[in-house]
Order: C-alpha cells, then sequence, then structure tokens
C-alpha cells in the first residue's frame, strides 16, 4: 500500500490543494496555504510568533492555576490545602513556568511577529530554525510539565539551590524534569537569539540604519544578545547539574567537598540577565504604545536606545545581589551593591522619558494606553524596592521575605505581563485582523490593576513584618492572617480580569466573523513599519520593500509639519499604505524538519531520565532531521508558483534608488550598537 | 511637505561612493543585499561562536575551581597529565587548523580535489586528536582518576568531554562536506559554506589552545 | 539556507587573501610558540612569572588564529565586535566569579 495522502479524514489536504504523487505522500515536503498542516510546518515568523503567544498563555493557565492553589493554601494560617512537599512543587513550577515558559515566549512572540516588520523585511535570516525555536521551546515546556504526570514537579525553587537540587536531597524526578526541560527550552532561546540578532544587523531595509530602528525592534536587539550571552552560561551549570544527579559526579556534593556556591554564581550569572531578558521586550511594547497615543514622538529616542544598552551591559555586573547573604564576604557583597544601585539609573532614564513623552501630548486613553501607563506605574513601583534591595545591610532583612516577592512581581506582572498584554491590545488587529472590543478591554485593565495590586502590594508589608517565603504555611498569631487573605482575593481578581480577557478574545472574533468585519491597516494611526501593510498582515509582509528615510517612516509619509511647526497632514493614509496584493513574492517554503528535530529532544530528555533506549530514538530523530534540514533547499523549487521567476526582485525598485546608507556610530562602547 | 533625509539621487550617489569601497556585497538567494554585506549565514556562525565562549568559559572556571579538589579521594588531573603526549595532540590539531585554511582556500579556487584533500586531511588529524585524548583518558581511568571520583576528575573530564564533542560534531561536518564536494555540490560560488565550517572548527581549535594552557600548563 | 554569492565575495577573497605559504608560516609560529610553551612546563620559573608568560604565548597564539586563520583581521569589524565582546564579556564575568571564592587569594 502506497502511503499517499488521503482524500478525506484530518491527513487529507484541504480543498484545492494539489494531490501529491508520491510514493511517500504522508511524507512530502508540505505545500499547504492553510489547515493544520499550515502551522505545523510553518517557516512564516509571524505565524510563530502567533504560536509563541498561543503557547505562553497556555502555559500561563497552568501558572496561574499554581499560583491559585497557593494563594488558596496561604489565605489563612494553618492552611490544609496542600502538604509542605506539594507546595514545594507548586511554588518551584509557578516560577519556573511563568518566567520559562510565558513571560519570555510573549517576548518572543512579540519580537518574532514584530522585528522583521519593524526592520521592512520579509521573514527573519533563518526562517526555519525560527521554526525550530518555537517547537523546541514547546517540547521543553511539556517536558518541565509532564513531571506533574510522572511523579511530581520540581520542587528545589525555580532557582533549584545546590546541594538541595542534588540527589541527596532531592531523590525524586522533579529536578530532572526541570534540568532536562530547561536545556531544551535553552536551546530555543539560543537559536531564536542567533536569529533575530542576523536579522537585525542584515536584514534592514534600505535606508534604515540602526538608529533609525524603533525602539521596540532596539530592545530587542539587546535582548538577543543577552540570551545569547546569558543562556550558555545556565547551559553550562545544568549539564554540571544533570552530571552529578545522572552520573554521580561531584560538582555539587558536599561529601565530596564540593562548593554550592559554583551552582549560585553560574546560576545568577544568568538569571539577572535573564530578568532583563523578561522585561526590555515589554519596554519596547511601552515605547511603541505611548507614542502613538500621545500624538508624539518618543522623547529622547537617542536615550531610549542608549539606556537599553547599558542595562544590557550593566547587567552583567549585579549578579550577586541575589547571593549577599550566601557568605561571599564584605567585599564582594558591596562591590556588588554598588554596581545594583547604579543600574537604577539607566532604567529611570526611560521612565522618565515615556513620562516626557506623554507630558503635552495629545493623550488616547486607549485600552493597549492604559496597560502601557500602567507599566510605567507598577514598573516604577518594583524599581523602587528593588532600589531598597541592592543597599545590601537592608537586603539583609528583607532577602528571603515577602518583600523580594512582591518586588519582582511588581516588576514582572505589573511591568512585563501588563506592558504585554497592552501591546496585544495594540497589535491585535495587525495579527488577526479585528479589533479587540474596548469597553471589555477597558474592564480587563481595571480588574487586573486592582487585582494585582491587592495581591502583591500588601506582600510589602508581610515581608517587613518577617513572613518568610517558600513556606507552606503560617501560624495565627503573628499578624500575617488580615494580607494574606486580601492578597489572595486579589489573586483570584485577576484570575476573573483574564477570564474578562479571554471572553473579549472570543466575543470579538465572533462579532467580526458574523458581520464579516475588516480592519484597516492602520487603526491607531500608528508610526512604524507594521502598520504600513494590510491587516491582518499578508504573508509576504510587504508589496514593495519601503525605503526608510528617517525614524518613524511611516508617520513622516502621513504627517508633515507647516511653516509654523504645526502637525499637518500629507497624505491620506489609504495612499501610503500597501494593500498586499502582490503575491508575486517567492517566501521560504515551509518544512517539517524543524518541528521533528524539535521532537526528537523530549525523548533523549526521558531517556536519560528513564530509559536510555528512548535516547536512541530521540537521537535518530535528531539525526535524520538535521540530514533532512541540511539537504533539504530552503526554497522549493518545485512548489506551484503564481507568476515567473522573481529572484531579481520586481519589488525592488527602490533599491537602486537608495542601497545602503549608514551612519557612522557617535561611540563604539555599546556590543550591540553595530554599525559600519 | 518636510523632507527628512536624503534625496533619490543623493542616495544614489552615496550607495555607488560606498560600493566603490572596501565592502563585500553579498547577496543572498532572494537577491537582497545585506545591510551589513556579510551573508547571513556567516555572522551567524559568528554570534554563535561568540555565545560559546560563554558556554566553554563557565567549564574552565569550574575546572579552575577545583583543580585541587580531590576531597573525595583519587589522584587529581594535573597528578597524571603526561605532557609531551598531550604536546603532540595539541601540535596535531593546531596543524589541523592550517589544513582547514588550505581547504577554504582550495574551495575559494574552486579545485574540487584539493579541497577534499585538505578537508579529509584535517578531519584526520582532527580524528588523531580524539584517539589521543580517548588513550589519554583511558590511562587516567587505569591510574584511578574516573568521572566520578572527585570534583576536580569530573570537571576535568567535563571540560575536555565537552571539547571533544565539538571536535567530534566537527569532523563529521568535515567529512560530510567532503562528500558533498565529491558529489559536486560545492562549486566555487558556494565557497562560503566551507569558510563557515572553517570558522567552527578553528574555534575549536582556539579553545584547546586555551585548554592546553590553563588545564595542563599552569601548575 | 541561502546558497548563491556574487564573485565579488571570492574576488575580494583571493584580493587580500593571504597566500597558502602565509598561512604555512603562521603554522609554523603557532608550532614554535607551542614548543616553547611545553619548555616552560620544564624550567623552575617562580609561579607569578609562569602565568604571565603562559598567558602571554596562549594569547599571541589565541590571536593569530583568530586574526588570520579565521580571517577576523581582514573581515567586516562587526565580526570581531561580537566575538572579542563575548570573550572579554567571559573573562571578565567569570575572573570576578572566580574571586568571590578566593581563588586568587587577593583578600
Amino acid at each position: 500500500m502506497a502511503l499517499t495522502t488521503p482524500d478525506s479524514g484530518p491527513l487529507a489536504l484541504p480543498p484545492g490543494e494539489r494531490t501529491v504523487e508520491n510514493p511517500l505522500g504522508l511524507f512530502a515536503r508540505p505545500r499547504t496555504k492553510t489547515g493544520w498542516r499550515s502551522w505545523v510546518s510553518t517557516v512564516d515568523h509571524k505565524k510563530i510568533g502567533i504560536m509563541y503567544g498561543a503557547a505562553a498563555m497556555f502555559f500561563f493557565l497552568i501558572g496561574g492555576i499554581e499560583a491559585l492553589i497557593i494563594r488558596l493554601q496561604l489565605a489563612a494560617p494553618d492552611g490544609k490545602l496542600v502538604s509542605a512537599d506539594l507546595y514545594n512543587q507548586l511554588f518551584t513550577m509557578h516560577g519556573t513556568t511563568m518566567v520559562f515558559l510565558v513571560v519570555m515566549p510573549i517576548g518572543a512572540a512579540f519580537m518574532n511577529y514584530l522585528i522583521p516588520l519593524q526592520v521592512g523585511a520579509r521573514d527573519v535570516a533563518f526562517p526555519r530554525l525560527n521554526a525550530f525555536g518555537f517547537w523546541s521551546f514547546l517540547c521543553g515546556g511539556i517536558v518541565l510539565n509532564s513531571a506533574w504526570l510522572l511523579g511530581g514537579g520540581a520542587d528545589g525553587g525555580w532557582f533549584n539551590y545546590a546541594p538541595n537540587n542534588g540527589v541527596t536531597y532531592s531523590p525524586t524526578h522533579g529536578i530532572d524534569f526541570w534540568n532536562m526541560g530547561l536545556l531544551i527550552t535553552g536551546i530555543a532561546s539560543l537559536t531564536g537569539a542567533i536569529n533575530l540578532i542576523v536579522t537585525c544587523l542584515n536584514m534592514r531595509a534600505p535606508g534604515m540604519t540602526l538608529m533609525k530602528m524603533p525602539v521596540f525592534t532596539w530592545m530587542g536587539l539587546v535582548t538577543q544578545f543577552l540570551l545569547l550571552f546569558a543562556i550558555p552560561v545556565l547551559t553550562a551549570a545544568q549539564f554540571l547539574l544533570m552530571f552529578d544527579r545522572l552520573f554521580n559526579a561531584n560538582f555539587f556534593r558536599v561529601e565530596s567537598g564540593a562548593d554550592p556556591l559554583l551552582w549560585e554564581n553560574l546560576f545568577w550569572i544568568f538569571g539577572h540577565p535573564e530578568v532583563y531578558i523578561m522585561i526590555l521586550p515589554a519596554f519596547g511594547v511601552v515605547s511603541e504604545v505611548i507614542p502613538v497615543f500621545s500624538r508624539k514622538p518618543i522623547f529622547g529616542y537617542q536615550f531610549m536606545v542608549f539606556s537599553g544598552i547599558a542595562i544590557g551591559f550593566m547587567g552583567w555586573g549585579v549578579w550577586a545581589h541575589h547571593m549577599f547573604v550566601s557568605g561571599i564576604g564584605p567585599i564582594s557583597v558591596a562591590a556588588f551593591s554598588v554596581s545594583t544601585m547604579f543600574i537604577a539609573v539607566p532604567t529611570g532614564v526611560k521612565i522618565l522619558n515615556w513620562l516626557a513623552t506623554m507630558w503635552g501630548g495629545k493623550l488616547r486613553l486607549t485600552t493597549a494606553m492604559l496597560f502601557a501607563i500602567g507599566l510605567v506605574g507598577m514598573f516604577t513601583i518594583g524599581g523602587l524596592s528593588g532600589v531598597t534591595h541592592a543597599v545590601a545591610p537592608s537586603d539583609t532583612q528583607q532577602t528571603d521575605t515577602y518583600y523580594i516577592v512582591a518586588h519582582f512581581h511588581y516588576v514582572l506582572f505589573g511591568g512585563a505581563f501588563l506592558g504585554f498584554l497592552g501591546g496585544m491590545y495594540f497589535w491585535w488587529p495587525k495579527a488577526f485582523g479585528y479589533m479587540l472590543h474596548e469597553g471589555f478591554g477597558k474592564l480587563h485593565f481595571w480588574l487586573i490593576l486592582i487585582g494585582f495590586n491587592l495581591t502583591f502590594g500588601p506582600m510589602h508589608i508581610l515581608g517587613l513584618q518577617g513572613m518568610p517565603r517558600r513556606t507552606y504555611t503560617y501560624k495565627d498569631g503573628y499578624g500575617f492572617n488580615f494580607w494574606n487573605m486580601v492578597s489572595t482575593i486579589g489573586a483570584f481578581t485577576i484570575a476573573a480580569s483574564m477570564l474578562i480577557f479571554a471572553f473579549n478574545i472570543l466575543y470579538s472574533w465572533r462579532k467580526a466573523k458574523a458581520a464579516k468585519l475588516s480592519v484597516p491597516a492602520d487603526p491607531w494611526d500608528g508610526r512604524s513599519l507594521e502598520w504600513m501593510v494590510a491587516s491582518p498582515t499578508p504573508a509576504h509582509n510587504f508589496d514593495e520593500i519601503p525605503v526608510v528615510r528617517t525614524l518613524d517612516d511611516f508617520w513622516h509619509r502621513k504627517y508633515g509639519e507647516n511653516e509654523a511647526g504645526k502637525l499637518v497632514r500629507i497624505a491620506a493614509t489609504e495612499d501610503v499604505i500597501q494593500d498586499g496584493s502582490n503575491t508575486d513574492v517567492h517566501l521560504p517554503s515551509p518544512s517539517y524538519w524543524p518541528l521533528v528535530l524539535a521532537a526528537g529532544l523530549p525523548f533523549i530528555a526521558w531517556g536519560l531520565i528513564f530509559n536510555l533506549w528512548l535516547c536512541v530514538l530521540g537521537g535518530a530523530m535528531v539525526i535524520a532531521a538535521l540530514y533532512g534540514w541540511v539537504m533539504e533547499p530552503s526554497v522549493d523549487d518545485e512548489a506551484p508558483h503564481d507568476h515567473g521567476d522573481d529572484h531579481d526582485g520586481g519589488d525592488h525598485g527602490d533599491d537602486e534608488a537608495a542601497a545602503e546608507i549608514e551612519d557612522a556610530e557617535p561611540s563604539g562602547e555599546a556590543e550591540e550598537a553595530l554599525v559600519d | 511637505m518636510t523632507e527628512i533625509g536624503l534625496t533619490p539621487a543623493e542616495a544614489q550617489a552615496a550607495a555607488l561612493e560606498q560600493a566603490s569601497g572596501a565592502r563585500i556585497a553579498a547577496t543572498e538567494a532572494d537577491g537582497h543585499i545585506t545591510s551589513t554585506g556579510l551573508t547571513n549565514e556567516k555572522l551567524g556562525m559568528w554570534v554563535f561562536l561568540g555565545s560559546e565562549c560563554l558556554l566553554f568559559g563557565g567549564l574552565i572556571s569550574t575546572y579552575l575551581l577545583y583543580k585541587h579538589n580531590n576531597q573525595a579521594g583519587g589522584p587529581l588531573p594535573h597528578e597524571l597529565y603526561d605532557i609531551p603526549f598531550t604536546s603532540i595532540s595539541s601540535f596535531v590539531l593546531l596543524m589541523s587548523s592550517l589544513t582547514m585554511v588550505l581547504a577554504v582556500g582550495a574551495a575559494a579556487r574552486g579545485d574540487g580535489p584539493k579541497l577534499r584533500t585538505w578537508l579529509l586531511t584535517t578531519a584526520l588529524l582532527g580524528s588523531v586528536f580524539i584517539s589521543g585524548q580517548v588513550y589519554e583518558f583511558q590511562s587516567f581511568v587505569k591510574e584511578g582518576m574516573g568521572f566520578t571520583t572527585n570534583s576536580a576528575s569530573s570537571a576535568f573530564y567535563t571540560l575536555t568531554g565537552f571539547h571533544g564533542v565539538h571536535v567530534t560534531v566537527g569532523i563529521i561536518m568535515l567529512i560530510s562536506v567532503a562528500v558533498l564536494s565529491w558529489r559536486g555540490r560545492i562549486p566555487k560560488e558556494r565557497a562560503e559554506s566551507v569558510e563557515i565550517v572553517g570558522l567552527y572548527w578553528h574555534f575549536v581549535d582556539v579553545v584547546w589552545i586555551i585548554i592546553f594552557t590553563v588545564v595542563y600548563l599552569i601548575k | 539556507m541561502s546558497d548563491t554569492l556574487t564573485t565579488d565575495v571570492t574576488d575580494e577573497h583571493t584580493d587580500h587573501h593571504p597566500s597558502d605559504r602565509h598561512y604555512v608560516n603562521i603554522a609554523i609560529a603557532l608550532a614554535l610558540i607551542t614548543g616553547l610553551e611545553v619548555g616552560t612546563y620544564y624550567l623552575d620559573l617562580p609561579s607569578v612569572a609562569l602565568l604571565i608568560v603562559l598567558f602571554v604565548l596562549m594569547g599571541i597564539k589565541f590571536f593569530l588564529v583568530a586574526s588570520q586563520f579565521m580571517h577576523l583581521k581582514f573581515d567586516s569589524a562587526i565580526l570581531s565586535r561580537i566575538f572579542y565582546g563575548g570573550l572579554f564579556l567571559a573573562v571578565i564575568v567569570y575572573t570576578v566569579a572566580l574571586s568571590t571564592f578566593r581563588l586568587f587569594n587577593l583578600f
């Protein structure tokens, strides 16, 4: 029986697609543009970005449920909902999931979707590698969470300190799942970093110098460099841990005279840049949203760029502020205390610039704008508590209390997550072709803002009153009862607000479908290049690659200034946008190999934990996929093609007129400020 | 209307001036000129090598921390080193970088037979290096220093093992490219793919330059 | 992966592409330096001097391979910045980390 593609059932091709005549029909190179196959084999950065976002929201659900159980346990003293052991698993998995499987991939979603559009490219530098990145992230997340089904979650805290992370003190497999899962997601992050760095440096539209890139793209570039250099450090630490746990090595075994601080150092050398990896994309989002809804350009573009670069640099010099009470000695403590105080400066610059952008602007308080302002406010609060941590003597009191929990939730939830929610409302029409309902959006915003502050605000107080972190319950009579209850109520308020968000999506989608509504290319009167193309974005992005003459080039095609310096319209939006009609563009072809390669990795992971024969299976998948990938041309010449050959780029009309013009970079200090 | 930036004529003049400079114009398959003049693949490989510095740095640091630590018993690595033997291995790997560079030169000239000769010689030298490592490890084990013996030994084997795996992957790549060349898939126009494999190979050599000094020679 | 290059690249390459002879000379230099390094193992230098000598020799070999064999000296500055940037970051960060272990007996 030949393995041909069947005509009906889930494996059938969508109607209208050419049947594939091939004895290995099921394994032929995919060509469909619709249906589940087109998602599974896609190499399109936009689809990949959407998948990152969807997967992240799914993991948010898991991490959120873990959080709600924690809050139920802590709502009252002597909680009996969960055991101490299960509680350890819950907070570990909650933290690990939220950091690695929610905030980072949402950032990746935005960066993957927007960076090629914002620099005027058709896709990223390595489209199949991009797909591989997504699938391996998903596989890593699955491996991590498979712990719940296979013996219990990791229970050593998201930072997983030695020697507790060793077999002596953590004999169950939970930590092995943590290790393997995050090794796999680390591969995803690293390949994504290589991809986006090359994209930003190499694939900008003609005329787009580095200092004409939008702030979001700049923050994305800095983030990718941070990932590039930080992930390998975590990878090294994780291999050492794996060798200890699986092969009896002696990296962290106290019995062998090993030093547990080795883990702490390696982890936090990664861990501190990691928090900037999480926040910088959200800073980028907000730097796009605020100018649009203030009808003003970002205040101090160069300062925004350079402060982002500065944060990237300085983030490497502060990691041991997570180790103030680990016994590193007074000189190290003092040095890292000072460096940590300094890092508040570039962040402060950003806050001031956002405020200055809004000052005197014509504000439109859309949902996206509310969320952006929310980030500015909440991150400032979190940043202020952060400054108090920098002062090592006071941190000695604060560390391992709820005061720290308050701090990082203010910067990560109030900062990154609120910023990303704003970004979703902002770019939703561009990605999906319909607007989210503003009324429900505002309800979502206010409810989540209130819920968030109810949840984490009291934790400042609880922490300073002495309530320790990572403890499954507390006794009556310490004065912790009231604020813990408030916090739990807040947590469920957050949950309710996210249900409203989910409802908003469903409602808006249905409404748009029923009324056959479509949304214009530029519903918000935007500034950057992604608003120049139709909504939803056409597969080929730009009909014609634009020639960029200035920062906010799209805005300046619509608006100029009259003699009095006032803003005047110089062209109608319809005349400036591209309608997506040029389907003559040859795009990189879809491929299954990235998925196959990624899918081999969990088998290696499970094999290392349970049975080495699984490693053989996984390894075979990996090797087969590698060769299949390398042998497969990036563009499928046999794929059906609409009109003739366009390799010389009929879409490059402007290119000859204005090729590469790069400014001289004012200073050479930044590793990321790379201009020839 | 406020004009910001260059007129098309100015832009064209600037572009011509630039093209006549030393910039390499690398063109991607779909006709795009890249912003830096480098191909995506070459830039991508260098970006990757930058990250590898952090990976090996972590493993080297771990070794430096533990090199005198045999609290769990057994010998320390530096008590067992056979410096003359390792010097020869190091020399072999260094020479493989030379043959690699000769391979890149042959590829650039479109000289298929020479390319394959030098590629396979590089792979052979790399294999000699790996054999030397294997022999060295076996003799250490015989002398009582295994992977799990103590912290120093774990660190030593992990660092040199990671390096060895990188070399092995490199050998596989070299042989693969040689096979592709034999099948006629590496003409002069595709010489850069050999260069990119070469970059990886040289990096692996450069890491060994560091390991040889820091791990073996410094007492 | 992209697989077409203009002939510009190979022309550029052969223009300032060092000859095979040049590379052989570099290889000889590397071999000699390795010999020197191995030689120090048998000398009884005070440890600080030994460290300095070995690091200098190692550094020379490193930069010879990177700038000549890997062509960094003749290629775009971006590549050098990215690679040496990563290297520099690694050296600084790990030196600081090791110093918190009081590895260098400075305090």
